[in-house]
């Protein structure tokens, strides 16, 4: 199971509190972690990336083992910790705006 | 006793005050969505516990919420708004073409006779409809593939779509409105439009007569007279007898024809509202005035409606969707600044008290009158 660190926006609109837990089958990258999230919680679609293209909105940013790695591409595989569920995988919020 | 809920969006989240039919004390609740920008929330006529909500955050995209239950709880239904074929271009600020480019919902308007079915109006402009509650959208493309569309060009908020007003006596009737092209109408259901700004004339553009690039802020109705039509521009409040064939100015008399909400009286057809603001580049009342103006006459005489509003040192906006009347008699008038107040009025605008005064800065106002 890989741990999700949502953003707190977002964790109230999934209903969830705290990590959230998803399973992925093959290979473990964003966009596949992203897949198995928004299949668990449909109201997420079209939050984190965008539901035409797919591309990661511009003001969310993806954070491990202390990179990041917003702009790596969706099929890297992501770090091992990340993938054998000892480090979250952090959906952030950029610092932007009020 | 037939009651009235309030519906107020605000860049921070939304709002919710009902009261009874006397309209003196007002339960309200929210922030509901705290933290994310509301730019409307409206109720079906066909059932007034329906309510659909535009949600929108620039970090993480649109939302779309439902309810049920006349707001006590929600649910997030589809939010996904894409463009129907080839995406085209509209004008951009620097004078080339730019792709169509979705940001938001601007406006949501339930259809007059069936809660599940929903129109939307975006930025980049283009409408949509639901049929089924708002879990799928699909784009009624004509409109943002007409011809004109190259010419199309943002306002300062952007290229919304964000007035619709649907026709309760022909069917298949819609008008809407987009800043900056003006206004369009279908008399299809969508299915082919056209744009109807005859009369209007734009100093801000090169052709002030042109037959799109005006930027209407509202257009309103009342329903019993469909073929007559109040709008407010971005300079010019103006009036149509024909259904939009042609629109002539009735904005003489008050202090500054510029501003952003229009609406009209419940029960009296040629009484209609707006609030004056000083210019297209300070947008706050005249002279730290905030006053309500009401024409009894569909437009050329004005009167100030100020008893119970802020009368010196005050420099709020109202913005376009900000504005509602209820239906009980007396007609209730709301509207909502970029203070944070909303004032109600119980008596059609001839006194007025703050419902709420310390709100994130409004963004939209409905009303519904409960039985």
């Amino acid at each position: 199971m890989i741990r999700v660190i949502l953003p707190a926006h977002l964790r109230t609109l999934a209903r969830v509190n705290g990590e959230v837990k998803v399973e992925v089958k093959g290979k473990a990258t964003q966009r596949a972690v992203l897949d198995a999230l928004e299949t668990s919680y449909p109201a997420l679609r079209g939050t984190i990336r965008d539901q035409v293209t797919l591309e990661r909105r511009a003001f969310v940013r993806f954070f491990a083992c202390e990179q990041d790695l917003s702009q790596d591409s969706p099929d890297e595989p992501l770090p091992g910790p990340v993938a054998a569920g000892t480090e979250p995988f952090m959906i952030v919020g950029a610092m932007a705006g009020g | 006793m037939s009651g009235v809920r309030v519906l107020v969006g605000t860049r921070k989240g939304a709002f919710i005050l009902t009261a009874d039919g006397k309209r003196e004390k007002w339960d309200v609740s929210g922030p509901h969505f705290g933290g994310w920008e509301l730019y409307h929330l409206k109720g079906s006529p066909a059932d007034p516990n329906r309510i659909y909500a535009s949600q929108s955050s620039s970090w993480f995209g649109q939302i779309i919420q439902r309810s049920s239950d006349g707001g006590k709880t929600w649910e997030t239904v589809g939010n996904k708004f894409a463009y129907e074929g080839a995406v085209g271009n509209h004008l951009w600020y620097d004078g080339t073409q730019r792709p169509f480019e979705f940001a938001r919902v601007w406006h949501l308007e339930p259809s007059l006779s069936d809660p599940d079915t929903v129109y939307a109006g975006i930025q980049d402009a283009a409408l949509y409809r639901t049929t089924d509650g708002g879990q799928t959208w699909r784009e009624l493309p004509a409109l943002r593939t007409h011809p004109s569309a190259g010419a199309w060009q943002p306002g300062a908020a952007g290229m919304c779509l964000h007035t619709i007003v649907l026709d309760p006596q022909t069917p298949g009737r819609i008008f809407i409105a987009i800043s900056a092209a003006g206004v369009f109408r279908s008399d299809d259901d969508g299915k082919s439009w056209r744009p109807i700004n005859r009369g209007l004339r734009s100093e801000q553009i090169p052709d002030p007569t042109a037959e799109v690039g005006h930027c209407v802020h509202r257009i309103a109705m009342h329903p019993s007279r469909p073929n007559v039509l109040f709008m407010q521009k971005h300079w010019d409040v103006m009036r149509s007898d024909d259904a939009g064939e042609s629109w002539k100015d009735v904005g003489e008399g008050l202090p500054t024809d510029f501003g952003f909400p229009i609406d009209v009286h419940a029960h009296e057809p040629n009484t209609i509202y707006v609030v004056p603001i000083k210019s297209d580049s300070e947008h706050y009342v005249p002279e730290g005035k905030l006053r309500v103006y009401r024409s009894r006459t569909g437009g050329h005489e004005w009167e100030p409606l100020t008893k119970g509003l802020p009368q010196s040192h005050c420099y709020v906006n109202v913005l376009r969707d900000a504005m509602a009347v209820d239906r009980l008699d007396p007609c209730g008038v709301y509207f909502g600044t970029s203070g944070g107040q909303v004032y109600g009025s119980a008596n059609a605008g001839d006194s007025w008290s703050a419902i709420v005064r310390d709100l994130p800065p409004v963004v939209s106002v409905e009303a519904q009158t409960l039985p």
